[in-house]
């Protein structure tokens, strides 16, 4: 049977507490998720009490002025902070989302912080996503035109068909969604998930591939594709408000118009 | 701290190109709407019907059957909710029962069972109604 719970090497215990600085008045506490590869010892929540008259609005804000003065040790991804790059996709208050687009004051009581669900663990809040961007390699998110380009100008589109590629290309593949998803959890061996089935229909949609077919051969698998049962937590949780469920639906739909 | 285990070097792509798409799954997906949708209507036409007559004898109720409209209902009935448990079940083994033997066992059990409380409900309707 699949597994319901953490194996013993896995179970998180209480880690130290980082007290706020006297005099702090506008005090939250941050409870971190920390594993080091290195020690051998079982994961730990670690908490951080962080002057927040002292810190930026978002949780991103908060994880940087905790490396820069109470813990340099404390490892997670950043890189634009304004939702672009996708690199700061954690588990924040029980949601997937980037810790740069999420408001501190959104969370109420303590700040939970866990990495991305279900990932093998590099470090800390580190995930290990080898297989998701293999996954997304293999559905070949590039345009396949057999078409020479015209030699003057680029490939064109009409305005109804750019439109149809609105809602998929604005994802910037933090994973929120795939990561969010139980069937991928379970079955994310095979199972593409939400993310890389949204790319697969990325291009499926686009007027200038000509490859849609082969596409659509390529998905057509119980597991790669059907393990999708709707339940939506992928646009739930999606921090740029995409809707994985409706790209993935979309795509069965093409299936079965081509059966007849 | 012990050394990691290494199960394989494949490549991450290698492993999840695997064996390729099975080029199924369209029909089972399908079919679980369809039933789906069949069974909307005849469930609420069986739950109303039975609720009708709850004091019927043998033979008010073997009567009932008898009548072709009642029959076709039930026959259509029992058709679309086998095959939409059979199909369910399946995609629940699928979900979360690991090992090919344990899984090719469970599917093979639940979709016998299906078969055969289907073609016994259905012997069942057209003895009485024939």
């Amino acid at each position: 049977m699949a597994t319901f719970t953490l194996p013993k090497n896995s179970t998180v215990g209480e880690g130290r507490t980082y007290s706020a600085p006297a005099g702090a008045k506008n005090v939250k506490a941050f409870k971190i998720y920390r594993w080091d590869p290195d020690g051998g010892a079982n994961p730990r929540t670690d908490t951080y009490e962080i002057d927040l008259d002292a810190c930026g609005p978002m949780v991103l804000d908060a994880l940087i002025k905790i490396k820069n003065e109470v813990d340099t040790t404390l490892t997670f991804r950043r890189s634009c902070r304004e939702g672009i790059c996708g690199s700061c996709a954690m588990n924040i208050d029980g949601l997937n989302t980037l810790a740069c687009l999420k408001p501190i004051e959104d969370v109420t009581g303590d700040c939970r912080i866990t990495p991305l669900p279900h990932m093998p663990v590099v470090k800390d809040l580190v995930p290990d996503l080898s297989q998701v961007y293999a996954q997304l390699r293999s559905v070949e998110p590039w345009l396949k035109a057999d078409t020479p380009p015209p030699p003057d100008s680029e490939r064109l589109q009409s305005k109804e068909e750019r439109a149809k590629l609105d809602g998929l290309w604005e994802c910037i593949l933090c994973f929120c969604c795939s990561t969010a998803c139980p069937s991928y959890w379970w079955n994310g061996d095979r199972y593409l998930g939400p993310a890389v089935l949204l790319q697969a229909y990325r291009w499926i949609a686009d007027s200038r591939d000509e490859h849609t077919g082969d596409r659509l051969d390529a998905l057509e698998d119980p597991f790669k594709l059907y393990r999708c049962h709707t339940i939506m937590n992928c646009t739930r949780t999606c921090p740029k408000g995409l809707n994985p469920a409706q790209a993935i639906g979309e795509i069965k739909k093409l299936m079965v118009e081509r059966q007849g | 701290m012990a050394a990691p285990q290494i199960r394989s070097l494949r490549s991450p792509l290698g492993r999840v190109r695997g064996l390729g798409a099975a080029k199924g799954g369209t029909h089972h997906w399908w079919m679980m709407r369809v039933t789906s949708m069949a069974l909307l209507p005849l469930t609420i036409w069986l739950v109303f019907a039975l609720a009708r007559m709850p004091d019927a004898t043998w033979l008010e109720a073997t009567i009932w059957i008898g009548r072709p409209f009642n029959t076709v209902m039930l026959l259509a009935f029992l058709a679309a909710a086998f095959h939409h448990t059979a199909y369910g079940l399946q995609e629940v083994v699928e979900d979360y029962v690991r090992g090919d033997l344990a899984k090719l066992g469970t599917l093979m059990a639940i979709k016998g069972a299906c078969f055969l409380l289907w073609l016994t409900a259905t012997i069942a309707v057209l003895r009485i109604a024939l």
